[in-house]
């Protein structure tokens, strides 16, 4: 779990990319796209032909559009959730700050505000609320399970509290058909435009930037990390900020994308957005994972949600199922396929040079 | 956190830490039923109803189901990981125990107790071998099985709902009746905290998770076999999950796939608040269930006060959040007072 700077270094977690073999084509793709990146694609291909396969529907600009649309919200989430998770930290609060943002809209909404004014006010208090659980964290030392554990509750009751069990349907329709709509007559709707933005500029964030690599430092080695001076507690108490900011933005988004708010909108949306981070090769004890990984966990995790629901055999139950065991088997595979290569490395121990074909 | 700091100290200097330790974790549990206390008899005053047996009666019942999955939560959080699954087994298990009793009418009912708790347990063992085998992180493992687990379900029921007509009269009663005064339910859970809480008190393996959850490390060292204790946790948890299926069944009749849905919060919070430490190593049964009676009291005064109930959620967060960080502070306060009495000692 992380947090909690006392603990053993991990022992486990995702796969050790140091050991990667040199020479031919195969492997030249995998350094430029990581091994993990490229599985990911080699799942997306299967469940491309497997879905292919359910109903020849599924490989339609109209299934990405729906499909996509399902998943705008864990989506825009799994992007800011990626940073504090790569920081060895974790967000469990962010679908609770979305219903908080929802309810919050729609208050203000019904209090006769302009959208224009509302909008900015949302965005603000998930902000809040982000650094409510920073501040918690990093100034007062607690591990951050607990206490988005305990926002989780905290935040989702706020929301009850501001909008009741009433709920708001009457958004102006130029903003509700803006979040619902598709964008410039393609089939991708405007939220994945949003979604795209938003993802190169976390990319740019986490990659390419300073800020960035102080996270990657902080997540790998948080001691370590602040004896080389970097400023630890500012920048979690940054990226806590920012999982509150996207996830109160999502909530603007899910409340004119359905046109109605409620206080009980996107319950156990964290875990879906969790499952995404996860999937797409983030280690939960922080430092290594990528964007690109992440979003194409999320292709993944949406292109499976629609096969399972174009199928007319398979119960959509099955998406649950399906997602539960891939948040599973995204840890236990790569520690399963590194036990097996020790075994094999003590195996083959005393002929070294046959050793490195793996 | 407070057994953490007491872990280092030579055997002298052990007894009187231990004996600190002590003190804080009775004063812990001390401030939980002062708490308690205190929110029934200002509800009481408020509101004379409150006090009336049949209200106290409801308190306590509505208090015992999630009294014993917090009793089970303790076990896997005081060993350093968690159980987020257990909202969700013990939906399956509740299905399981109406399923079988409206289908086979002939059926014993301590076979369906039986059977609910062995289905827990399974689940629980599915959990504990992804993370003691598997070494996947019990936050991913569990987060993965809530899913899992409550998609069986549903496919299991398949929209389907067990009516409380079909079940057999004697299993219902088992939600209400009472015996010597004391409802079943209750009875049920106070012979399952004290059963848990002997065991991690006296018993060499109900301790070594006490030190599995302080220092996984040391306990390695000391020849703590880490693996096979965790795992213990773990059925453990996934069996008391199981025996809350089934009296859920009893208590509510109506049973559908949805059954414990978002439970695993109350769960752990009901712990957390009752100072178990979610970092484990420290913390006890008779305070988690202590954290659960506290919960489910706040809840009821709330509705008896006419407090709009959407409070009731924003409360428990505040409360959880309260409760870490007190513990946060105290476990400071006991490190620098331990920290000062080893320096006198060697100075």
């Amino acid at each position: 779990m992380p947090a909690d700077t006392t603990a053993t270094p991990p022992t486990t977690g995702a796969p050790a990319r140091d050991a990667e073999p040199t020479a031919t084509g195969g492997a030249r793709l995998r350094a430029v796209l990581g091994r993990w990146e490229a599985l990911l694609i080699g799942l997306l291909v299967l469940t491309a032909v497997f879905g292919q396969g359910i109903s020849s529907e599924f490989l339609t600009g109209d299934s990405f559009t729906t499909g996509s649309l399902d998943l705008s919200e864990v989506a825009l989430m799994a992007l800011a959730l990626t940073l504090v998770i790569v920081a060895a930290e974790i967000d469990l609060s962010v679908a609770s700050v979305l219903a908080l943002s929802s309810a919050l809209m729609a208050e203000l909404w019904n209090g006769g505000m302009p959208l224009e004014l509302i909008m900015p006010i949302c965005l603000a208090a998930g902000a809040a609320c982000g650094a409510f659980n920073g501040l918690l964290v990093t100034r007062f030392g607690l591990p951050s399970l607990a206490v988005t554990i305990g926002t989780l509750a905290l935040f989702r009751g706020l929301a009850l509290v501001v909008i009741g069990d009433e709920s708001v349907t009457d958004f102006p329709a130029n903003y509700t058909d803006l979040a619902f709509g598709n964008f410039a007559g393609t089939f991708v709707p405007n939220t994945m435009v949003l979604f795209a933005i938003l993802a190169v500029a976390f990319g740019v964030l986490l990659h390419a930037t300073p800020f960035g690599r102080s996270i990657y430092a902080i997540g790998a080695n948080e001691e370590a990390a602040y004896f080389t001076g970097l400023r630890v507690k500012r920048v979690k108490l940054i990226l806590f900020t920012l999982s509150g900011l996207v996830a109160a933005l999502a909530g603007i988004v899910i409340t004119l994308r359905n046109s109605t708010a409620a206080a009980n909108v996107g319950q156990g949306f964290e875990l879906t957005a969790i499952t995404a981070v996860l999937l797409g090769g983030v280690s939960i004890f922080g430092g290594r994972g990528t964007i690109a990984g992440v979003i194409l966990a999320l292709l993944l995790l949406g292109g499976i949600q629609k096969a399972l629901l174009l199928s007319q055999s398979i119960s959509s139950y099955w998406i649950q199922i399906v997602t539960g065991a891939l948040l599973v088997g995204s840890v236990l595979g790569p520690n399963i396929a590194r036990r097996v290569s020790e075994a094999r490395r003590r195996g083959t121990s005393h002929t070294p040079e046959e050793g490195s074909t793996t | 956190m407070s057994a953490q700091a007491a872990a280092p100290p030579p055997a002298a200097e052990g007894a009187r830490a231990r004996r600190l330790t002590e003190r804080v974790f009775r004063v812990r549990e001390l401030g939980i039923i002062v708490a308690f206390l205190a929110l029934v008899a200002v509800t009481g005053i408020l509101e004379p109803r409150f006090l009336e047996a049949g209200s106290l009666r409801n308190l306590a019942l509505n208090a015992s189901i999630f009294a014993i999955l917090a009793v089970g939560q303790t076990l896997v959080l005081v060993t350093r990981n968690v159980d987020l699954s257990v909202g969700s087994v013990l939906g399956l298990s509740a299905y399981f125990a109406g399923d079988l009793l409206s289908n086979h009418q002939g059926l014993p009912i301590p076979v369906v107790f039986l059977l609910g708790i062995a289905l827990g347990a399974a689940c629980g063992l599915f959990n504990g071998i992804l993370v003691t085998w598997g070494q996947v992180p019990a936050l991913v493992v569990t987060l993965g099985t809530l899913y899992m687990f409550r998609g069986l379900a549903f496919l299991w029921t398949n929209g389907t709902q067990v009516n409380a007509e079909t079940l057999p009269d004697a299993f219902l009663n088992l939600g209400t009746d009472s015996v010597l005064g004391v409802p079943f339910l209750v009875l049920i859970a106070l012979v399952v905290m004290l059963a848990v809480g002997q065991w991690l008190r006296d018993y060499r393996a109900g301790r070594e998770l006490y030190a599995i959850g302080s220092n996984p490390e040391g306990a390695r060292l000391a020849g703590v076999r880490s693996e096979r204790r965790v795992l213990t946790a773990f059925v453990l948890a996934g069996a008391l999950a199981g025996l809350g299926g089934v009296l859920f069944t009893a208590r509510f009749g109506t049973v559908d796939a949805t059954a414990g849905f978002g439970y695993e919060l109350t769960v752990i919070a009901a712990a957390v608040v009752g100072g178990v430490a979610i970092f484990g190593g420290a913390g006890s049964v008779y305070g988690a269930a202590m954290g659960a009676l506290l919960l489910g009291t706040i809840t009821s005064s709330l509705i008896v006060l006419k407090v709009a109930a959407f409070w009731q959620q924003a409360a428990i967060g505040a409360l959880l959040l309260l409760a870490i960080a007190f513990d946060r502070f105290v476990a400071l306060r006991v490190e620098a007072a331990l920290r000062r009495r080893s320096a006198r000692r060697a100075g």
